[in-house]
Formats: structure tokens, sequence, C-alpha cells
């Protein structure tokens, strides 16, 4: 008897077991998703904006063609294109749409408006700003064979154009709304995503509600969303201690994470990952002695990256060493490779002997020099004392002069500092996005060390044009050994993102890149 | 004391003129460039053309002369631009977020006025008594906490008691009362407590140095009662400092409120103020200062006017 009564509740409990489990799997409809953003978008126009602040309220409200598959990242699937096919050459890339696509007020999306939306990329018109037009400058036509199908001609190979058409930044505007005025996103926000636009109370908050004709059929889960702008770091702690916010999607602080997860224990989930950012060291090469490579090899051989790493990643949100790539990306250097970099390896009292030694053979003495830095607390600041304090073990010292963020930017564009802490944050892994900073200043806006390098340009065009990964990753790993060896500007410590949300809010998925996987269409309440 | 009205009024004109001028050429002097900071604070690559459409667009490529022309003509038909930031019309902007400043200058100025007066009188009644020392150490202590920590303490203490803080969304006070109290209220507490310092210490020595003073002795030697001594004879005439000093913090709460709001994450002008310098968005940091201004005149000017109606010898002619 009570053997089968026992296995009756076995299997009853069982039962449960498999339903609650089945039930934490299962999206649920319904709830709002309240979520905090550090900054705040300036304008509505994705194709003139730069800013994770712009992503996390306003994504949600388009699609793009295609988009990052999250948990394979950095694969790409289709968002509003069905398939595609990509010529054998390279030069042609062909979308199926899906189908019953349509726009907030209701009118069809066709091939017409991405035809629209990448011309306006490509080529903006006057007044337009468009920040990713050299992203396509190999595009030679767009064609709309169909209202289901759009091919793109390129003039040349590009091994980056599906990561491209995945850009975050790349949303979809209807072709009609372009056609009455080309400036219509800057002020208006209509797209096919699967949150129509309610509300953005400046300064405060971004409301956007569940469009209910989205063309993914059960989704959005939510009702809708709202971004709260909350700009003071420990307002915005505070805030997701106290539930006020479930998330925020940017990234914490090992010590606000530590706070969050000693007050909240496991009403939050932690999520970690390496992050495509990295700090590095610019040197302004139009100044003496920075003009000399041998004094900038010195300054790189003598930072103890690995031991850098373990120590300030308990205080910064930084973790990783690694090259001009993110360590961890697939095309990164391994770090089997990259100890015999300069500047790399693990024995530091000998890389530090051989620093000194470069100096020297450099006629450079008691060298002094004032190290630009942004007055950002976090990574900035602990990175900057850091590497300063690196360089005093080799007898250099550097002032730290940490200016507001916009004397900072002047400064490193204008060319007025000696040398500087530099950032380098692009949304993807993309080697034709993470490498710009590093090529001919003459070639990159972003090249703040004033160099120009033909041999870093070469290679970074072959690498452009190379579809073959191997032969990629081999470019590549010149292109890295050069600009290490010639030091103009180098990698610190990769960052580290740090997420903590409440544990109802689901099927979100980390990722490097805090600008992708943020439409929520996926994202749910289990509440 | 009309004409005296009219010529403080007019001399505001150039007062403010100056201040237009003076902000004017010390934003341009600052460092750095709204547009580089917008497309360029967060990485990635931006093209020249590109920064050079966008400033064209904020028509920062016009020469300084232009720009202050163009800027200065618009004021004078109402128009005080757009922002360089946002593109909205710098007036909606902070038309947007005064009305939540004002509550919570306003809210802190009536708890300061409440604990200031009766305390001070007190203090001033009971001179060098535990009592006095004990509101002394309250107005020292108010005077030496700023507003913003009180503001992180009491956050804390509300976070870690009852894991609450107050409401994120502003939601005006007349749609929802208890919801916009429970928002403002603690803020108000901060900042009202240091205002409330000031005013308890000015109540104080002035009703010290006027119950010295011969009317009051002359009152007490006609046989008045000693709480109308006080209340009518030496706390009102000991009132005239004290309302310059309300007057003048009441204007600094509105120019001033820039941590608090940090902390409380109020949308107020405060927190505006902060953003819009460090972005450079020149016009509505002009805006600004020139409210500021304008509100500082016209304290300054309803105080003068103030002590013409408490003290019947001042008459202004």
């Amino acid at each position: 008897m009570l053997k089968r009564y026992g296995a009756f509740i076995l299997a009853a409990g069982a039962l449960a077991f498999a339903t609650g489990t089945a039930d934490a799997q299962t999206p649920k409809r319904g709830g709002i998703l309240k979520f905090a953003v550090s900054a705040e978008p300036p304008n509505y126009d994705c194709h003139g904006a730069t800013s994770f602040a712009f992503i996390h309220p306003v994504r949600p409200h388009y699609n793009t063609l295609l988009k990052f598959d999250e948990p394979n990242y950095p694969k790409v699937k289709g968002d509003l294109a069905q398939s595609w096919t990509v010529s054998p050459d390279g030069l042609t890339y062909t979308f199926k749409l899906k189908p019953n696509i349509k726009f907030h007020d209701g009118s069809p999306m066709t091939s017409a408006d991405v035809k629209a939306t990448y011309e306006r990329i490509a080529t903006p018109p006057a007044g337009v700003v468009s920040i990713r037009k050299a992203a396509y400058e190999d595009v030679a036509s767009i064609e709309t064979p169909d209202p289901q199908t759009v091919v793109f001609k390129l003039k040349a190979r590009n091994a980056s154009m599906l990561t491209n058409f995945a850009s975050p930044w790349d949303c979809i505007y209807s072709a009609a709304k372009l056609k009455q005025d080309p400036k219509f996103p800057e002020k208006n926000v209509m797209g096919t995503g699967p949150f129509k636009f309610v509300e953005h109370a400046a300064g405060s908050h971004w409301v956007g509600e569940r469009f209910a004709d989205y063309f993914e059929k059960g989704k959005p889960y939510l009702d809708g969303y709202r971004a709260i702008f909350i700009r003071n770091t420990a307002a915005r702690v505070n805030a997701l201690q106290a539930g006020e916010v479930l998330a925020e999607f940017r990234g914490h602080s090992p010590a606000d994470q530590t706070k969050l997860v000693n007050a909240l224990g496991d009403k939050v989930n932690v999520h970690e990952s390496p992050w495509v950012c990295s700090l590095v060291v610019t040197f302004n090469t139009e100044k003496k002695p920075f003009d000399d490579a041998r004094v900038r090899r010195a300054l790189s051989l003598a930072i103890d990256r690995w031991q850098g790493a373990q120590a300030l990643s308990k205080i910064a949100l930084v973790r990783h060493v690694g090259g001009l790539l993110r360590p961890g990306y697939e095309l990164a250097v391994s770090e089997k490779e990259i100890v015999q970099y300069p500047g790399y390896g693990k024995d530091i009292s000998k890389a530090r002997a051989e620093a000194k030694k470069l100096l020297a053979d450099a006629g450079v003495k008691d060298l002094k020099f004032k190290f630009l830095n942004r007055n950002v607390p976090m990574p900035y600041t602990p990175v900057g004392v850091f590497v300063i304090d690196q360089w005093r073990q080799i007898g250099v010292t550097a002032e730290h002069d940490q200016p507001e963020t916009k004397a900072y930017i002047g400064n490193l564009r204008s060319g007025n500092y000696d040398v500087g802490l530099d950032f380098n944050c692009d949304a993807v892994d993309d080697p034709n996005l993470q490498l710009l900073k590093y090529i001919s200043a003459d070639k990159s806006s972003i090249n703040y060390g004033r160099y120009n390098d033909r041999k870093l340009d070469d290679l970074y065009e072959k690498q452009k044009r190379e579809l073959d990964p191997k032969k990629r990753m081999a470019l590549l790993r010149d292109f890295e050994k050069h600009a290490l060896t010639e030091a103009y500007t180098f990698p610190t410590i990769w960052w580290h993102r740090i997420i903590v949300n409440w544990k109802q809010l689901k099927g979100w998925h980390m990722s490097p890149s805090h600008y992708i996987n943020q439409d929520l269409q996926d994202v749910w309440l289990d509440q | 004391m009309l004409r005296y009205t009219i010529h403080r009024l007019l001399l505001m004109i150039p007062t403010l003129f100056g201040v237009a001028v003076l902000v004017f050429v010390l934003l341009r002097m600052m460092p750095g460039d709204i547009v580089e900071l917008r497309l360029l604070m967060d990485g990635g690559q931006v093209s020249p053309e590109a920064l050079a459409t966008e400033r064209a667009r904020l028509g920062l490529d016009k020469s300084l002369w232009l720009q202050f022309y163009d800027w200065i003509t618009g004021i004078m038909v109402g128009d005080f631009g757009t922002s360089m930031w946002t593109g909205r019309p710098v007036i909606d902007e902070i038309g947007s977020r005064l009305g939540l400043s004002l509550q919570v200058a306003i809210m802190a100025t009536v708890l300061a006025i409440i604990i200031a007066i009766p305390l001070g009188t007190i203090a001033a009644l009971y001179n060098n008594s535990w009592i006095d020392h004990a509101i002394r150490v309250f107005a020292i202590a108010g005077l030496a906490v700023p507003s913003f920590w009180l503001g992180m303490l009491i956050i804390l203490a509300l976070l870690y008691s009852f894991e609450w803080i107050p409401p994120l969304t502003y939601v005006p006070i007349w749609e929802d009362p208890l919801h916009n109290l429970s928002q403002l209220i603690w803020p108000a507490i901060a900042v009202g407590y240091r205002y409330s310092a000031v005013a308890t210490r000015m109540t104080r020595s002035t009703l010290l140095e006027v119950l010295h003073e011969d009317y009051i002795r002359t009152a007490r030697a006609k046989g008045v009662y000693e709480r109308l001594v006080i209340s009518r004879h030496a706390v009102r005439n000991a009132m005239l400092p004290v309302v310059t000093v309300v007057g003048l913090e009441f204007a600094f709460l509105i120019g001033g409120l820039v941590v608090t709001e940090q902390v409380f994450n109020l949308n107020g002008i405060g927190k505006l103020f902060v953003e819009t310098v460090t972005r450079n968005d020149y016009t509505m940091v002009q805006a600004l200062v020139m409210l500021v201004a304008a509100f500082f005149i016209l304290i300054n000017f309803v105080v003068d006017l103030l002590y013409a109606v408490l003290d019947p010898r001042i008459r202004y002619s």
C-alpha cells in the first residue's frame, strides 16, 4: 500500500517538477519591464547615433535586416530577413524578407523600405548625419526585384558585410516617411519593432507599449517597458536594490555587484562576460620623445598586464589581457601567442629591464609627462592610476590629468596632450570596426596618435577583403604584431561586463556588447 | 515708491544683458564641443564629414557675433532657441522641470521657516541655557552637513529599513498627491535642514540684538505682557534680516539643487543644469543662467520691497 502510494507521490512530485520546470521555461505574457539607463538619447535617429543610451530605450521600436543570434554570438540570424544568400564571388547579397511585416502606423514594410533605409545610411541627404556611411562604401547598388526581395551589389568584397547588416544602428525606416522628410526619424519613432512608442519625458523616462501587429506571432511577451534615466551611479544601484527597476543593461562595477548580491541574494541573477571595450594608451607621435618607437615600446613593456588584470578586476570593471581584438573572440590572438608580443610577456622584471634599456638607447632620462585621462571613475581612474604606477617602476613620472569628458575628447582629437588613456569601444567585435583606431590618421578620424603607417593600412585593407577566416586570421596577426611593436597605441586591460538583474527578468541573453540584443522581443517577466 | 519700483525694474535690463554677454563669452571659452561629445562619447568611428554636418545643423559654423546676435534677438521676442542636445525648445525643456524644483524649494522653505523661527526664538529667549546650546548644535550640524550627504543617508536609511526608495518618476501633485509627496518630501527635508539651520541662527542672533533695544525696554516698562513684547515687538523687528536670508536662500535653492537632484534622481532644474553643462549645450546653459540670474534679481527686488512693508521707517523714494 505504502509502496503504491509512495510511487504515486513520487510520480506526482516528478510531474509537478516537470510542470514547474516547463512553466519556468515557458514565457509568460504581460507586465511592464522597468529598467535603468545611465544616460539619455539626444534625438531619435538611429543612423546618427553612437551611444548605448540610444540603443537601450530606442532599439525595441525597430528591426534590422539581420541581428545577432544571442546565445551564439557573433553568429547572425534574420531579423526582418527570412533568408539570405551570398554569391560565390562575395559581391552580391540577396535577402528575402519575412512576410506580413507592418510598421507601427499599419503600413506594410517592403523591400523599398530597406532600400530607402540603406540609401539614407550610405548616401545621406543634406543635413542628415550618417555615422556608419563608411560601412557601406562598398555597396554599388541596391535593387528590389519584388516587394519581398532586396539585393545589395558590392564594388569589392567585404568580410564584414553580414556583421554590418546586423548592426543595431541600422533601424529600418519607412520609405514613405523618409520621402516626406529625410529628417523624419530625428523627431519621430516609427518602426516595425516589437514595441510602439508612447512617451519620452526628457530627463525622466521613456515608455514603449506592445505592438499588437508585430510580425513574430505571440511576441513580444511584455505589455510594455519603461526606461528610467538615472545618471547617478549610486542612485541607479539603489533603484535596483529597492526593486524600482529590475535591470540595467550596460554594466556594473565589482563593488556594485557585491553590494547588490549581498543585499538581494538569490533574488538576482549575475551575468558576466568579457566586454568588447578596452582602454588603450595612445601617444601623441607628433611630440618628442613619443615619435620614437623605442620610448613607446618601453612604456608598454613596463606594464604588468597579467598581474594588473588580477588586481584591477577586484575593484574595476576590467579583467582580460588581450591584443587588439577582444580576448575570447574567434579572430582574437591566443594567450600562447600573445605572450610573444612586446609588453605581454609574463616575466615583468625582464620586460622592465628591456624597457629601461630602450629608454637609455633613445637618450631619454627622467621622462616626465602629463597623462590625459577621462574624469570617469569607472574604469578610467583606477586604470590610469595603475598605468602611472607601472611607469614609475622604470623611473618614468606621469602626472594624472583628468578633465571632464568634453575637454578630454577635445584634447585627444586636437592633439593637445602627450600621452592619453583612450578608449576603443564599438558595437561588435568585428575587426573592420575595432582596428580603425590603429590605422593611419589620414584614413581614420579616431586615430588620436596622429601617425600614418602604410603597412598597417595595407594589412587592414587586405583583411577587410579576405573572406577565408584562416587567411584573415593570419593577416590580423601580422597587423597586431606590427601595431604592438610600433606601440603607437596599445591596449591596457580589456573590460569585463557584469550585469545584475532581478530573477523574474527572463529571456535576456548576456553578450560581450552592451549595444546588441536589446530589442526586448524575447524578454518576459516571471511574476 | 512707485518711481523706485519702476527704476529697479528698468535696471534689471542692463544687468541681464551683462549676464548674457558674460555667459555667452565664458561658454565659448570652455574646452570641448557638443558635437564631438555627443558622437564620440561612447567610442565608434565618426567621420569628420559627419561632425561637420552636425555642427552646421546646430549653427556652430557661424561666427560668434552672428551666434550672439541670433540668440539675443531671439530672447527679445521671447524665443530662447532650441537645445543643441535634444533639438527641443529650451522653454519647453525648462518649463517641464521648473515645477518640480520650485516645489522642492517651496517645501524646503516652508519646512525651514516652520523649524527656524520657533527654534531661533526659543534659543534667544533661553540664551546660554542648555536649550540654547542644543538648538545651536542642531543649527551648526545643519550648516556642516551637506544636503546631498544627508540625502544619501535618508535614501540608505529608507532602503535598509523598508527596502524602499522614493519613486523615480515625477507625478504632479494635482494628479497624485501621495505619489508626489512621497517623492519630494525627502529631498525637501535634506535641503530644508540646512536652510533651517541658517535661518535659526539668523533669527536667534537678530532677536538677541532686538531684545536689548530701547523700545523693548520701553514696552516692558509700560507693562506690556511679555508674550506680546516678544511676538509683536521683538520677533517682528527681528524678521527683517531673516527675510533677506530666507529670500536669498530660496533663490540659491532654485539654482542650487544640483547635487541633491542627482542623489534623488529628480528631473528638476539642478539636474538639467549639470547635464547641460557637461554636454556643452550652449543654448540650454545660456537660458538656465539667465533664468537663475533673473530669479536672483527678482528675489532681491522683492526682499527690498518687503523691507518697506516690515519696517515703517524704511521708505524708498
